[in-house]
């Protein structure tokens, strides 16, 4: 029986579908057997940045509704052969996402895949409410900024309040994704420090995410992070917490502004 | 067909109490209405989710006009529970149900627009009620985890939460209210009429205290208690703050 995974967050635009795929990816390069289920119904964009775009049939409202099985609706990635991916609709209705059926889809794949990794849509309504009611494991993705920081505190109270889990007496496990984060500016002060965030959400933190331009750019081509550039800052930094999220140990570094002592000293006088 | 009733699951019923807000309103109604209206978009939400009882004890209504406040008021959202004070005259089976024998609190008011800090208006004029008398045990509630945005916490007696409170948290106790973390969301203390009550925070960042009704929000609140450890506490009527240790 495999886990499932929300990755949400309450804001929109924090890094959720970046992270799912980045993170289904890392885990399936390590011959894990991962699907990124996309709840966005109406809204979708794991498609594009799993670059399957062109190769969507069947959706997870296709599949809830009765009109496709399963096994036609999830694709196959072609780089990793043990990643898939299950689509949302971009045209159907998002209420078309009934408890029973997301319930009956959930556990199906549990059965087929180690992982089920649901990207939620941003928000607390009917969308991310089903995208978190069977999880055993949620990420919470948050910006080190005030706004981010308190939409994920209300998410994190959704999560102990409205999951099965929480309703059987049980605990989701949270791991906190520190994402966007910019060492340059968190140094300057303009951003939220690592340590405040941790106090105010007080979850255990899985992975800082330097804020950078090698997201945008995998993004467009269509590749998630971890298979894009596997050395880049930011795609090691979520290797790392995929293999915190299998158990694995390994310490956490606060990314630093890389420019030496001049680079900084100018670029602070700029600024 | 006879339907035979030989259920032998039996119905069950509890007693429950809730603490509701009480609303007393005045005549004219228009003009009340829109000191409400005005209170609504100083503090929005203010009445969502609460149970709201009206309170029309002594005032010359009929039916007809009765009926037009609870449409006005439902039509801002205010949901009403029950009507105290009521004649039996004034009410019917369309109108919230009649209620007796509510425990008194002290007065919930914000006031009007012109009252800039903690202000009360009207300190409990009404002699055939009972007042809150301390020295009664009140029981208390140990909470061990945070208090995440959006919840509401509402107890009775005493409140101790071990952590924090986020900012768009509520803790309303109708006792005393210590938190063993950062405030930062609201805080309101003695919210059933107990004006000894004190709240008492390890780290003050809070946007609003309130303690018998008495409140602070965070512009009124000292800059230099910010992030210190804090007790509010009254004193007649002025909600007083100071560091502790």
């Amino acid at each position: 029986m495999g886990k499932a995974i929300v990755v949400t967050s309450g804001k929109g635009g924090v890094g959720k579908t970046t992270s799912t795929a980045a993170i289904g990816a890392a885990l399936a390069q390590r011959g894990e057997k991962v699907v990124v289920v996309d709840f966005d119904v109406g809204l979708r964009n794991l498609d594009l940045v799993m670059g399957a775009e062109r190769r969507v049939v069947y959706d997870l409202i296709n599949v809830i509704q009765g009109e496709a099985k399963l096994a036609q609706a999830l694709i196959r990635d072609k780089r990793v052969e043990t990643l898939y991916l299950l689509p949302a609709s971009q045209t159907r209705d998002k209420d078309k996402l009934t408890q029973e059926g997301v319930e009956e889809v959930i556990t199906a794949l549990k059965k087929n895949f180690d992982w089920v990794i649901c990207d939620s849509p941003a928000g607390i309504e009917r969308g991310p409410t089903m995208a978190m009611r069977h999880a055993d494991v949620a990420i919470v993705v948050t910006n080190p900024e005030v706004s981010s920081v308190r939409d994920s505190d209300r998410i994190i109270g959704l999560l102990d309040a409205k999951t099965v889990k929480a309703e059987q007496g049980e605990r989701v496990e949270k791991h906190l994704l520190l994402t966007r984060y910019d060492p340059a500016r968190a140094e300057a002060g303009d951003m939220l420090q690592v340590d405040d965030v941790l106090e105010i959400l007080s979850i255990p933190l899985l992975g800082i995410i330097p804020e950078s331009t090698d997201v945008l750019r995998a993004s467009n081509l269509g590749t998630p992070v971890t298979l894009a550039d596997k050395h880049s800052e930011t795609a090691q930094a979520y290797f790392a917490a995929a293999k915190r999220l299998t158990g694995e140990n390994v310490p956490i570094a606060i990314p630093t502004d890389k420019r030496g002592f001049f680079g900084k000293f100018f670029g602070r006088k700029a600024a | 067909m006879t339907e035979v009733l030989t259920a032998t699951q039996p119905i069950r019923l509890k007693g429950r109490s809730f603490l509701a807000l009480v609303l007393s309103p005045e005549l004219p109604f228009d003009d009340w209405l829109q000191r409400l209206d005005d209170l609504a978009a100083r503090s929005a939400g203010f009445f969502l989710q609460r149970p709201i009882v009206l309170d029309i004890e002594g005032l010359d209504v009929d039916r007809g006009q009765l009926r037009d406040l609870v449409k006005e008021l439902a039509r801002r959202e205010v949901r009403i529970m029950g009507i105290e004070g009521a004649k039996p005259s004034q009410l019917a089976a369309d109108l919230p149900p009649a209620m007796t024998g509510g425990r008194p609190a002290s007065d919930f008011e914000t006031g009007g627009a012109e009252m800039p800090g903690p202000v009360r208006e009207k300190p409990a004029a009404r002699p055939q009620r009972a007042e809150y008398k301390p020295g009664r045990t009140v029981p208390s509630i140990i909470v061990t985890e945070p208090v995440r945005s959006g919840q509401s916490l509402m107890f009775e007696g005493d409140i101790t939460v071990v952590g924090s409170v986020a900012s768009g948290a509520e803790v309303v106790a109708g006792g005393s209210i210590h938190i063993y973390g950062t405030l930062r969301g609201r805080a309101a203390a003695g919210s059933m009429g107990d004006d000894s009550a004190r709240i008492f925070c390890r780290k003050l960042e809070a946007e609003l205290v309130a303690i018998g009704g008495y409140y602070k929000t965070s512009e009124d609140i000292e800059p230099e208690l910010r992030g210190k450890a804090v007790q509010f506490w009254l004193n007649g009527e002025s909600l007083l703050a100071e560091t502790l240790g």
